[in-house]
């Protein structure tokens, strides 16, 4: 029998994937934007069923509530010159590349697909806030303050780079 | 549902992701394509992570993945933005300012 958890991953995967397609093929950003809205929703709910509730709610704060909004602002900033024409020149790389990716994602899809292991009970506090915090804070403690560094760096840089030149 | 439809899902996303950032031309739908690649990685983590559930050294590295690409989105489409100040576009066919 179908469990809960088999329909929610199923129904996720299929919403991942699509959104993912979209992504890929818009032409308009918006809509890429809209599909990676999509597929970082999805795949929050596909966490869920890996036992990851602290990373689901993290996924949603960080991704679908700052890097999408920070891609819409981008957009909005550019203007129509976000959306480039159709892809002309350099077709044959192209389609050599494309080629290349879907032999490789073919045979290691294909191949992975019968890997299985027992999934094993998991403890109460497996990926909740107590669980995953203790993990983090005790064994992470310094890759923990120095991406905080690397936030902060990172912040910085962009303020740089993307500041107008002509003051 | 075994470990392995979690890890063909993985790879079918990152390819979804590779051949968007391979053949599109649109800056942004590239930077959009990274953040495909990261996410379907973070899957595989997290799927090995719930097989062996004594520690959470998975989980703890989706964390760090997740920053990471955070700040990868900031300074990204901070050079975009500078991109477009100096060519009006945001074509990557169109960049080979450092090319020659």
């Amino acid at each position: 029998m179908t469990s809960p958890g088999t329909i929610l991953f199923v129904t996720t995967a299929i919403f991942a994937i699509v959104g993912g397609l979209i992504t890929v093929w818009a032409r308009r950003p918006l809509r890429a934007a809209i599909g990676l809205l999509v597929h970082i929703v999805s795949l929050a709910g596909m966490f869920l069923t890996l036992n990851a509730q602290l990373l689901a709610a993290i996924q949603l704060l960080v991704y679908a509530g700052a890097v999408v909004v920070l891609f819409v602002f981008v957009i909005m900033l550019i203007g129509p010159a976000s959306q480039v024409g159709a892809i002309q020149g350099r077709l044959a790389s192209r389609a050599l590349s494309l080629a290349v990716t879907i032999a490789i994602v073919l045979a290691v899809s294909t191949s992975l697909a019968n890997f299985d292991r027992p999934w094993g009970p998991v403890s109460d506090d497996f990926g909740t806030v107590e669980g995953l915090g203790m993990a983090i804070y005790s064994e992470a403690l310094v890759p923990f303050e120095v991406i905080s560094i690397t936030l902060l760096v990172a912040i910085v840089g962009a303020v740089a780079i993307a500041r107008s030149r002509t003051e | 549902m075994g470990v392995g439809t979690y890890l063909a899902l993985a790879s079918v996303l990152f390819g979804i992701g590779a051949a968007g950032f391979l053949t599109r031309r649109n800056m942004l739908i590239q930077l959009m394509s990274i953040e495909l690649m990261l996410n379907s990685v973070n899957v595989v983590l997290l799927a090995f992570n719930r097989v062996n559930p004594a520690n959470h050294d998975g989980q703890v590295f989706v964390f760090f993945v997740i920053a990471v690409a955070a700040a990868e989105a900031a300074v990204g489409l901070a050079i975009l933005i500078a991109y477009y100040r100096i060519k009006k576009t945001i074509d990557t066919d169109d960049a080979s300012l450092l090319k020659y």
